[in-house]
């Protein structure tokens, strides 16, 4: 860059201002973030960009983060589309403010495909005003310019920085989007790449991030506790033992309000409710936990859950052998089940409802100000949450505060995986602060956490089908038995419609009975798909042995010519993508050689959340059915990937939570209790028995989609079905503790 | 309530506490050193993980009266402005995905290392027994401690 096209600059830029910082005085962020708001239609809008003279740049990241990466996959699109370096890049977490950013929410593995296009839209516009700016400054035709390293360069080889640039560039006019062209993949030096995690540092510094370390001036924090049965309510406890306790400064009653569970959002309506109980207040966490270990409560349980695990199972074992059921898929399949030809198989199924446990627990900080004559009242929520903005719905249900009157300070989150779309903790720690002078945390106990669950549904599915001599699936016969709640399934439960025996399935008879639970069930990680996965899977490996059948050979075969059932449509499956990751997955396997004594190899394809993954489990069985498994091969086509290491970590977390779960955890209830009150009942894997876990990716010509989630559910029949491949024995239940075979 | 005299990562620190209150409820509300996690308040999870003199601890069932020794933190862990290298290797390896249990994992590794210096897989994970990840960061914290192994061969450390 020669002095003279500097000054010429500069002198434009004070032109600006009224002199003195001008460095600082021209950044001008807000004013750039503004003008690409309005550009990008706010409402799918999900970051700002900020560029200082000094040549930093800020993007700010709306989506909450929870463990899946989006913190830095977002503005990694914003800056390739903008021509940034990731080093110049700083990111932070935005304000929530559904007015600036929309929808602010994690969940489904969306945000990738969601937020795509409008991310590379910002950084396109900034990328074209930054390239005006540089043509003004420079005089040249903007044609002749280049935006790359935090640079734009002209032909020539002169450039100016975007430092340089900034506060001119937000006095050029908002691009029109439809103008807007975007850079060619391949072209792309950001997108595609590993990049590390934008908070590292902080989290291996130990600095405050979470939810759990929220701290306030005059905070005080609190415990509440529930009835250990679902639904009973408090009538009495004792007060006077309790608020005579070290560090306690107020104990008392909450009653159940039905109001704090309604939400716009129609998968959420009517969950988040505030369950009466007593909530203990104190001088710091310990204290009030002490206190709620001393607590005895006298509950009205006329109205509590009856909920049993084994009346659950009875009823289902019931149903099963019955016709009935809502048919929600309709082929003739009894003369094919019943033709002495063909072989014919019949099998039940079942699993166990399971708990999120994240490991940060449940909790949430509120400073309530009670309105006066003249003024309103209002709330500030420091809240890890999926969908921080909901709780402003809370707050305005339970107490009354508007919405603008509500303050929301999203935290990063430890764990998620749908738990943390439901808030019934902010609604107690709303309903606490607002009897609490000052500002209030409530900590949930990792029994709290565990007992008062919106779980992964259990259930059953009765299985029959049949194949010909030739070895062809000619009858399947699928009676799926769930639950409901309120005459409506609980999330996670039933069929959706996109499952592969409900859409592409040749042959196929689909029923589905609904069981009423009072259980409060929610969504946990790929809801519905990894418990069906298990199923459908482990069963098509049944009909693949049964027909004498190699199984890739014989799922590549079902899955027939290679088409996209619904064009354009990524929730509908592409049967030519399926059969890529099968191969793929065999391929990268040696899927069909020779195993050592007591090794077997287990294949399952699975289509959810806009993912094709195959997943093929090497496992070793002893003669005391430990099970051990060496290597899971993953092939994985969500299309183009945005940052390869996010990417890998998520399939790898995936195949380890989806091992953890399958092999050692379940939720049961006794009359509305849930039995299992912390880790050493509920336990998670550890690392020992951690598998090698390869992973390909297929990068193919389609949206890039989410991979939060659709790593997990073939895991489970892969290994089910390599169990059977090493020892004969079929696995048709989960967890595999409760069939006797223990996880090393 | 007693005045207990604590040394948290080199500084000296009188707290008045219930005897029987957890070191890491005095480490997080007194102190306000965040780093060190509640997960479970029964010692199965680690996400609590410190260091007194140099061992790794659950501090969720440790009683403040029966702290005797130097705590140390992940806040204490980086020295003169530079990082450990446990800590090095985890940024490197992309390790964390929600990081809550990670703080808890960084102590017990940089534990282990102290007095194997070069361990083996089978090594890792019996020193890594202790502490759950629930996003199922295992593999990445293996290749990063046997990392961290090397770079403490060398002497490599990086600037916080």
């Amino acid at each position: 860059m020669n002095n003279v096209l500097t000054r010429r600059h500069f002198l434009k830029a004070s032109a600006l201002t009224s002199g003195g910082l001008m460095l600082e005085l021209t950044l001008s962020g807000p004013l750039l973030a503004e003008a690409l708001g309005t550009l990008v239609g706010s409402k799918e809008l999900n970051a700002w960009v900020q560029i200082s003279s000094s040549g930093q740049i800020t993007i700010y990241s709306s989506v909450p983060e929870m463990g899946q990466g989006i913190k830095t996959a977002l503005p990694m699109i914003i800056a390739e589309e903008m021509g940034a370096k990731w080093d110049d890049v700083k990111v932070l977490k935005s304000d929530v403010d559904s007015a600036r950013f929309g929808l602010q929410g994690a969940g489904g593995s969306t945000s990738i495909p969601r937020n795509f296009d409008s991310m590379r839209t910002m950084g396109a516009s900034a990328r074209e005003m930054l390239i005006g700016a540089a043509s003004e400054a420079l005089e040249v035709d903007r044609a002749e310019l280049e935006a790359k390293d935090s640079k734009v360069i002209h032909l020539s080889g002169e450039s100016l920085s975007f430092g340089a640039l900034a506060a001119l560039a937000v006095r050029q006019p908002i691009p029109d989007p439809a103008t807007l062209s975007f850079k060619d993949p391949k072209a792309y030096t950001i997108i595609g790449t590993s990049i590390a995690g934008v908070d590292n540092l902080g989290i291996v510094l130990g600095q405050s991030q979470f939810g759990i370390d929220v701290d306030v001036p005059n905070m005080r924090y609190a415990a509440y506790t529930r009835c250990p049965r679902l639904g009973g309510v408090p009538i009495s406890f004792n007060e006077q033992a309790i608020k005579a306790l070290p560090g306690v400064l107020d104990a008392f009653i909450l009653t159940p309000d039905a109001r704090a569970g309604q939400s716009s959002m129609s998968f959420l309506d009517g969950l988040a409710v505030l369950q009466g109980g007593v909530a203990i207040v104190g001088e710091d966490t310990w204290s009030v936990l002490n206190a709620k270990s001393n607590l005895k409560v006298v509950w009205d349980e006329s109205a509590a859950s009856t909920d049993s695990w084994s009346q659950m199972r009875r009823e289902a074992k019931n149903l099963a052998g019955t016709a009935g059921g809502q048919i929600k898929r309709d082929s003739p399949v009894e003369a094919a089940l019943n033709a002495p030809s063909n072989k014919a198989i019949d099998a039940f199924y079942e699993f166990p409802y399971v708990a999120h446990i994240c490991m940060e627990p449940m909790n949430c900080t509120v400073h309530y100000i009670a309105g006066t004559e003249s003024e309103a009242p209002r709330m500030e929520v420091w809240v890890p949450s999926q969908f921080p903005g909901q709780v402003k719905e809370v707050a305005k249900n339970l107490l009354g505060v508007d919405e603008e009157r509500v303050t929301v300070n999203m935290t990063r989150m430890g764990g998620g995986f749908g738990r943390r779309a439901v808030h019934d903790f902010a609604a107690e720690a709303m309903a606490i602060a607002a009897r609490t002078e000052g500002p209030v945390k409530l900590t949930w106990t990792r029994t709290d956490d565990i007992h008062q669950d919106f779980f992964r549904v259990g259930g059953f599915e009765n299985m029959k089908a049949a194949v010909s001599p030739e070895g062809k699936l000619v009858a399947w016969d699928q009676h799926y038995i769930g639950f409901a709640r309120n005459g409506k399934a609980v999330i996670g439960s039933g069929l959706r419609g996109n499952e592969f025996s409900m859409t592409a399935m040749p042959n196929a008879r689909v029923r589905q009975s609904l069981i009423d639970i009072k259980t409060h069930c929610g969504a946990w990680r790929a809801p519905g798909a990894n418990t069906n996965a298990f199923v459908e899977q482990s069963f098509l490996h049944e009909l693949s042995v049964l027909a004498g059948r190699d199984h890739a050979e014989f799922l590549i075969e079902l899955m027939g010519e290679r088409r996209w059932l619904s064009e354009g449509n990524i929730n509908a499956l592409n049967t030519g993508r399926a059969i890529d990751v099968i191969q793929l997955a065999a391929q990268k396997s040696g899927w069909g050689k020779a195993m050592p004594q007591g090794w077997g190899q287990g294949l399952a394809f699975y289509f959810c959340h806009a993912a094709h993954i195959a997943e093929v489990a090497d496992v070793y069985v002893d003669a005391d059915q430990n099970f051990k498994v060496g290597k899971v091969t993953v092939a994985v086509d969500v299309g183009p990937i945005i940052n390869l290491s996010g990417a890998l970590s998520q399939v790898q977390g995936s195949i380890v939570d989806g091992l953890s779960t399958m092999a050692l955890q379940q939720i049961t209830m006794t009359n509305g209790r849930i039995n299992q009150d912390n880790f050493d009942q509920y336990p998670v894997m550890r690392m020992g028995a951690t598998p090698e876990i390869d992973v390909h990716f297929i990068q193919s010509n389609h949206q890039s989609t989410g991979l939060g989630e659709p790593a997990l559910p073939p895991l489970a029949p892969a290994v089910t079905n390599a169990i059977f491949a090493a020892t004969g024995t079929r696995i048709r239940s989960m967890p595999l503790s409760q069939e006797g075979f223990k996880l090393v | 309530m007693q005045t207990y005299q604590l040394m948290v990562n080199g500084a000296p620190h009188a707290v008045t506490s219930e005897p029987d209150k957890p070191l890491l409820w005095v480490l997080r509300d007194h102190l306000k050193l965040k780093g060190a996690k509640y997960g479970c308040g029964i010692a199965q999870c680690g996400a609590c993980t410190v260091h007194i003199d140099g061992v790794a601890v659950q501090s969720c069932v440790l009683p403040i009266s029966r702290v005797s020794g130097r705590v140390t933190t992940i806040e204490g862990l980086a020295k003169n402005g530079l990082l450990h290298p446990v800590q090095s290797a985890w940024i490197e390896h992309d390790v964390p995905q929600c990081g809550y249990c990670q703080a808890g994992q960084i102590m017990s590794a940089a534990a282990m290392l102290a007095v194997n210096p070069a361990p083996t897989d089978v090594d890792i994970d019996t020193a890594m027994s202790g502490n759950y990840c629930r996003c199922g960061t295992y593999v990445r914290i293996r290749a990063a401690i046997h990392a961290a192994a090397e770079a403490r061969s060398v002497e490599g450390e990086a600037e916080v």
